[in-house]
C-alpha cells in the first residue's frame, strides 16, 4: 500500500512494509537447557511512508517507538528484517553500494559531544565524507570547501583548525551538519538533533536546518519526540506508537484534526504556555499507564490499554489502515465513527 | 517569615586559572506551600543553588558569601551530621535520575520505612504500613506487593513515584526537584507533574521546581526565577513572566520556544551562547547578546529592581530611564 497521492512532488524516499525485529533470545545453552524459546523485539512493525524531494517528514514518539531504528534503517545503519526501502527510486541496499547515490544521503545525531571525533579537527572532520567520496582533489580546493561549509552553518572558516572539546553543545551541532552536508547530500535523516540542547541554541539550529532546506532543496526525514519541534519542521507527519504508525499525513492536518486517540493524548500531555494551560487554569490530561513491552506488545490494537475508546474489538483485532481527510489512520474507533468530536 | 530566604548567595570555584564565580549574589525566598519554578539554559546556575541549598556542593564548589535561612535559621556552613539530619527530615530532595536516589540493594519498602523512622522515630511496623501507604498515594499499582520489591524492578517512571514518596515520606517542609521529568517521555511527565502538585498541595510542602522547561514550569510554579550565567535576572509571578517578560533575555527565550499553537515558521533566536564563566562579560552578563543594550549595561551591574509586575535585573527598568520612557 503507497501512499503516491501525497507526497508533493517526485518521491525521494520509499518506506514500504518495513518491519524490523531484534533476536532478544537469552543465550543459547540456557535457550537449550530451559526450554525457552527464541524471543524477537519488533522495533519496527509494517511501517510505510514516502517522502518528497524537498519536503519534511517527522516521526514523532515516546521512547520505545521504533522511530531512531527507523531512522537507522533508513540509512542503512540496520537492514530491514521484512519489507522494501527505496531511495530515489532504487533499493536501499543497491543505491548504498553505490558511491554516487551513498553520498547523497546523510545522518545528523542527537548527541553532539559523541558524534565527533574528538582528536581530530573540526577541518578534517568536514572533510572526512569529501576525501571519503572523492568529490575533490588537492588539498587546497577541500580546504576552501571545508571553509564554505562552516560559513554555510553558521561558524567561522578559522573554526577549522579547532578541536571539537573547544565548541559549545550548539557549535558542534552545527559542524555535525557541516560534515552531513559535504558530501553533497539531499536526504538527510536528523536523529533527535536538538534534544540535547538548550531551547534558545536550539531554535538557532532549527532555523539553520529550514534555511539550508531551502537553499540546497534538501529532503528531511526528522526524528523526534518533541511535538512543539515537530511542528516547526514537518509537512508530513507520522505519529509512532510501539513501531507501528499510527496516524500519517500532512502535519498541519493533524495538528488540527488529530484523530487517533494516541495522537490526541500526547497533544495534551505537552506542557504547554498557552494562557489558559497556566498554573491555576486548565491542567493537562495526564495519559494513564506506561508503553507495555515492545518484547510482549498487547494484542490487538498496541494502545488499546491506554486508550479510553478501547472494546473488545481493539483487545483482539489489529486494526488496518484507513483513509481520514488526508491521513491514514489505524484504529477501529476512528472506522466505527466513535470517535468524539 | 518565609520558609526558606537565600540572600547574595555567592559559589566559587576556585581553579587552577582563577576562580570562577559559578553564582553571584542569588537572592529569593520562598514562602510556605508556595512551587517557584527555577528556570533557565545549562550552566546558568539553577542545580548549583539546589545543591548549595541542601549542602550538597559538589568540591572544589564553596559557598562564598551570602547567608541561607530555612524558617529563619541559617543553614549555611552547617557541620555535614547536622546537615544530613536537615536533609531529608526538612528539606527533601527529588533528583533528575531515580537510580541515584535508590539504593538498588535494598527494597523500595524498606527505603521508605528506614527514611521515616530515622526522621520521624516511627517503629519498624508503622513505618512499613506507612511504606505501603506512601506508595499507594504516589499511584503504584498493588502497593502491598510492591513494597517489597527491589528498584530495578520498576519502570523510570514508576521509579520516580517511588522517589517522590521517598522525598516526601519524613514530611519536609520544602522539596527540591532538580528536573524530576526531564528524564521521562512527556506522557508520564505529565503524570509526575500532577502527582508532584497534587502531593505538594495535600502536605503543604514547598517546592523548589528546577527545570529548562518553560511548559512545566507554566503549569506548575507559582513564582519562576529566571537564571543567566549565574545571576537571576528575573523573578516573578509565572503568568507576568511568560506572557510580560521584562527582561530581555526573559523574552527572548520565551519567544525561541517551539509552541504548539504555531503554524510551521522560523522561530526566534537569541544570538550567541550564554558566556562561559571564564568569561563572564562586566556589568550586565547579559549585555553582549541584548538586544536592547546601551552603554550603562556594559559598566554596571544591574540588580533585581521592579520591572511592571516582575522584578528584574535589567537598567532599562532603571526609574530614571523608565520615567524617560514613559514620560
Amino acid at each position: 500500500m503507497g501512499e503516491a497521492a501525497t507526497a508533493d512532488g517526485a518521491t525521494l524516499f520509499e518506506a514500504e512494509h518495513v518491519t524490523r525485529l531484534f533476536d532478544v533470545s537469552g543465550p543459547w545453552l540456557r535457550r537449550v537447557t530451559n526450554g525457552e524459546k527464541q524471543r524477537f523485539l519488533r522495533a519496527v512493525d509494517d511501517v510505510s511512508f514516502t517522502i518528497g524531494r524537498g519536503s519534511t517528514l517527522a516521526l514523532v514518539g515516546e521512547s520505545g517507538c521504533g522511530k531512531s531504528t527507523m531512522a537507522r534503517l533508513a540509512v542503512g545503519l540496520h537492514a530491514p528484517s521484512r519489507g522494501a526501502i527505496r531511495f530515489a527510486g532504487k533499493p536501499l541496499a543497491a543505491a548504498r553500494a553505490e558511491a554516487g547515490l551513498r553520498r547523497r544521503m546523510n545522518m545528523i545525531f542527537q548527541d553532539p559531544y559523541a558524534s565527533l571525533n574528538p582528536r581530530w579537527r573540526v577541518a578534517r572532520i568536514i572533510a572526512e565524507p569529501i576525501r571519503a567520496f572523492g568529490m575533490l582533489g588537492g588539498a587546497r580546493a577541500i580546504a576552501a570547501r571545508v571553509a564554505e561549509l562552516l560559513v554555510q552553518v553558521g561558524l567561522q572558516p578559522s573554526d577549522g583548525e579547532k578541536f571539537p572539546h573547544e565548541f559549545s553543545g550548539g557549535q558542534r551541532q552545527r559542524i555535525s551538519i557541516a560534515r552531513a552536508l559535504s558530501s553533497e547530500p539531499e536526504f538527510l535523516v536528523c536523529d533527535e538533533p536538538t534534544s540535547a540542547l538548550d531551547v534558545s541554541v536550539q531554535a538557532q539550529i532549527l532555523n539553520l536546518m529550514r534555511d539550508l532546506q531551502r537553499r540546497l532543496d534538501l529532503t528531511y526525514l526528522f526524528i523526534s519526540h518533541n511535538l512543539a519541534v515537530v511542528r516547526h519542521m514537518s509537512d508530513r507527519l507520522g505519529v509512532m506508537y510501539l513501531g507501528r504508525i499510527v496516524e500519517i499525513g500532512p502535519a498541519e492536518e493533524i495538528f488540527s484534526v488529530p484523530r487517533h486517540p494516541y495522537t490526541r493524548m500526547l497533544l495534551d500531555a505537552i506542557p504547554d504556555l498557552a494562557p489558559d494551560r497556566m498554573a491555576g487554569g486548565r491542567s493537562r490530561v495526564p495519559i494513564a499507564g506506561e508503553v507495555p513491552s515492545p518484547i510482549t506488545p498487547p494484542p490487538g490494537c498496541s494502545f488499546h490499554p491506554r486508550c479510553p475508546l478501547a472494546n473488545a474489538r481493539c483487545r483482539e483485532e489489529r486494526p488496518e489502515y484507513m483513509v481520514a481527510g488526508a491521513t491514514r489512520v489505524a484504529c477501529h474507533a476512528v472506522a466505527e465513527g466513535r470517535l468524539p468530536a | 517569615m518565609p520558609l526558606l530566604e537565600v540572600e547574595a548567595l555567592s559559589v566559587e570555584f576556585p581553579t587552577r586559572r582563577g576562580v570562577l564565580k559559578a553564582l553571584d549574589r542569588v537572592s529569593f525566598a520562598i514562602r510556605a506551600g508556595e512551587v517557584l519554578g527555577m528556570v533557565g539554559e545549562s550552566g546558568a546556575g539553577k542545580s548549583l543553588t539546589g545543591a548549595a541549598i541542601i549542602g550538597l556542593l559538589e568540591r572544589p564548589g564553596l559557598i562564598s558569601g551570602g547567608r541561607i535561612l530555612l524558617e529563619g535559621k541559617r543553614i549555611d556552613g552547617l557541620p555535614p551530621e547536622e546537615m544530613r539530619r536537615i536533609r531529608g527530615r526538612r528539606i527533601g530532595a527529588i533528583f533528575q535520575d531515580p537510580l541515584t536516589t535508590l539504593d538498588p540493594l535494598y527494597t523500595v519498602g524498606r527505603q521508605l520505612a528506614e527514611t521515616m523512622q530515622v526522621h520521624l522515630g516511627i517503629p519498624g511496623a508503622e513505618a512499613r504500613r506507612r511504606a505501603v501507604d506512601w506508595l499507594a498515594q504516589v499511584g503504584i499499582p498493588a502497593p502491598e506487593e510492591r513494597v517489597d520489591s527491589y528498584p530495578h524492578e520498576f519502570s523510570g517512571g514508576m521509579r520516580q513515584r517511588v522517589v517522590i514518596a521517598l522525598a516526601l515520606c519524613a514530611e519536609p517542609r520544602l522539596v527540591i526537584a532538580d528536573e524530576p521529568t526531564t528524564a521521562l517521555d512527556v506522557s508520564i511527565q505529565a503524570q509526575i507533574i500532577a502527582l508532584l502538585k497534587r502531593l505538594a498541595r495535600d502536605h503543604g510542602t514547598s517546592v523548589m521546581l528546577i527545570t529548562h522547561d518553560m511548559g512545566v514550569i507554566a503549569e506548575t510554579a507559582d513564582r519562576v526565577a529566571v537564571m543567566y550565567a549565574g545571576r537571576i535576572v528575573e523573578l516573578g509571578p509565572v503568568a507576568r513572566v511568560i506572557r510580560h517578560p521584562a527582561h530581555p533575555y526573559t523574552e527572548g527565550l520565551m519567544a525561541s520556544i517551539p509552541m504548539l499553537e504555531e503554524r510551521r515558521g522560523r522561530l526566534a533566536q537569541i544570538e550567541g551562547a550564554m558566556p562561559r564563566l571564564s568569561a563572564i562579560p562586566p556589568g550586565c552578563p547579559f549585555s553582549p547578546r541584548c538586544p536592547k543594550v546601551f552603554a550603562r549595561c556594559a559598566e554596571e551591574r544591574p540588580e533585581l529592581m521592579p520591572a511592571g509586575e516582575t522584578e528584574a535585573a535589567c537598567w532599562f527598568h532603571a526609574p530614571a530611564l523608565a520615567e524617560a520612557a514613559h514620560g
